[in-house]
């Protein structure tokens, strides 16, 4: 089985190195702050969004999108409607920064269980669910190209 | 616009207290602003200027046992936030007051009366366009001698549930439709938080928690639509003795809270072990 991206290893092996909560949430509202730049185009989608887009598990009305690039690897997208879902826009900017253009088999492996070590382990279980289904999606994504293959 | 909190019908509504209260209240001494949520990030990312955060997992559950909070660990949270007696705090956060109100509850254990709750939460200051900080505010530590937590008053246990049940008691299942019915039974990803067979407990209502909040603001429905739901469409009596539950005790008590005070129910516990107990406990009745 592949690795995963190697900017994403090293980001998940540094926030999990983090013991400070505060520091944690720093870093990770300066990366939701960035979101905009993975906020799905017009040219892509528009409100409202098709269903079949929505992250199902997030609370936070998540939605991906994955554009195929001429080199077979993907560019992911994401809009997250609740504009307090703060986390599902850390996650998705994450995503976007660390997999975009990735081989897709490391793509597939990337494990939604990341997400305790990015964010720690006191998630309820709603947040956890929810942020663990945008990795679902996007990993759904590469899995289903790789199988078209 | 929605109706003042005086015009609502609540038998207690001074437990509640508008955004426009909290702004006029920020540097008031005697009152202490707490914001609890579920968004680990949204503390940090920014709140009404001089509010304390109370987290759910590190400030008011064991860390080791699956429980509340000691009196002591309780006493070190109220001398850290700067509160005393005389304090009245008020609670505010995400998800319509979710998890302001599971603080409330868990504060109520151990006697902090002087408590309110901000109506419409986070969302209704944020939409209202109010300003919030990211400066954290230090409060001089209190002295603060607490009771004993009191599990016996609003808290309900497993077999006090099966007693409950066996007697033909009401309860109110406040998790959505579909984990009322067994069809979700947990997130696989998610073990820990899981339950081995899904459906509800015998005899309760459903009565997902969220229908007590108006969905445009986040503020508490008035009390004429409060009771038409929980009295009129389900039949419970304010005077009966009732349990509610969800899947670990958070989102039911949001609605002990509406029960409680928005209502003025006179008996209500919060079975905290709630799903994840009842869905894996051997041998108790389970209904589809």
């Amino acid at each position: 089985m592949a690795a995963i991206p190697e900017a994403l290893a090293e980001l998940v092996s540094d926030m999990e190195s983090i013991s400070d909560r505060n520091e944690r949430a720093e870093l990770l509202i300066e990366t939701a702050d960035r979101f905009g730049d993975f906020r799905v185009p017009a040219s892509i989608a528009s409100k409202p969004y098709p269903e079949d887009h929505r992250v199902k598990a997030c609370e936070s009305d998540a939605y991906v999108w994955a554009v195929d690039r001429p080199d077979g690897t993907l560019d992911f997208y994401f809009d997250v409607l609740n504009p307090q879902g703060l986390s599902a826009m850390a996650m998705s900017t994450i995503l976007a920064e660390t997999l975009n253009g990735q081989p897709l088999d490391s793509v597939a492996a990337v494990n939604s269980e990341i997400v305790f070590k990015l964010f720690g382990k006191d998630l309820s279980m709603g947040k956890g669910a929810g942020l663990m289904g945008i990795i679902s999606v996007v990993q759904t994504e590469a899995k289903k190209r790789l199988a078209a293959r | 616009m929605s109706v003042s909190i005086t015009e609502r019908g609540y038998v207690n509504p001074g437990v509640l207290v508008s955004t426009d209260w909290v702004a006029e209240h920020q540097q008031d001494a005697n009152v202490r602003i707490i914001e609890s949520n579920e968004d680990p990030l949204l503390y940090s990312a920014g709140h009404i200027a001089g509010a304390v955060q109370v987290d759910w997992t590190r400030d008011l559950n064991d860390q080791l046992r699956r429980d509340y909070l000691n009196k002591a660990s309780f006493e070190a949270l109220m001398s850290r936030i700067g509160v005393t007696h005389d304090t009245t705090i008020v609670l505010y956060g995400d998800k319509n007051n979710w998890w302001a109100t599971y603080a409330f509850w868990v504060f109520q254990l151990f006697g902090h009366t002087n408590a309110k709750v901000m109506d419409g939460g986070r969302a209704k200051w944020e939409k209202e366009g109010r300003p919030l900080t990211r400066e954290i505010p230090a409060y001089a530590p209190t002295a603060y001698t607490a009771p004993e937590r009191d599990d016996a008053s609003i808290r309900a246990f497993r077999d006090q549930v099966l007693k409950h049940v066996e007697a033909g008691g009401p309860l109110v299942d406040v998790r959505s439709p579909a984990e009322y019915t067994g069809e979700k039974l947990h997130m696989p990803e998610y073990p820990q938080e899981g339950a081995i067979r899904g459906g509800h407990i015998p005899g309760a209502k459903s009565v997902p928690w969220a229908r007590a909040v108006n969905t445009e603001d986040g503020t508490f429905k008035p009390a004429e639509e409060l009771k038409q739901i929980y009295e009129q469409e389900q039949g419970l009596d304010p005077n009966s003795e009732l349990i509610a539950y969800c899947r670990i005790g958070e989102r039911s008590s949001h609605t002990w809270f509406v029960l409680t005070y928005l209502l003025g129910f006179k008996n209500v516990k919060n079975y905290d072990g709630s799903w994840t107990e009842w869905g894996n406990l051997v041998g108790v009745p389970i209904e589809k």
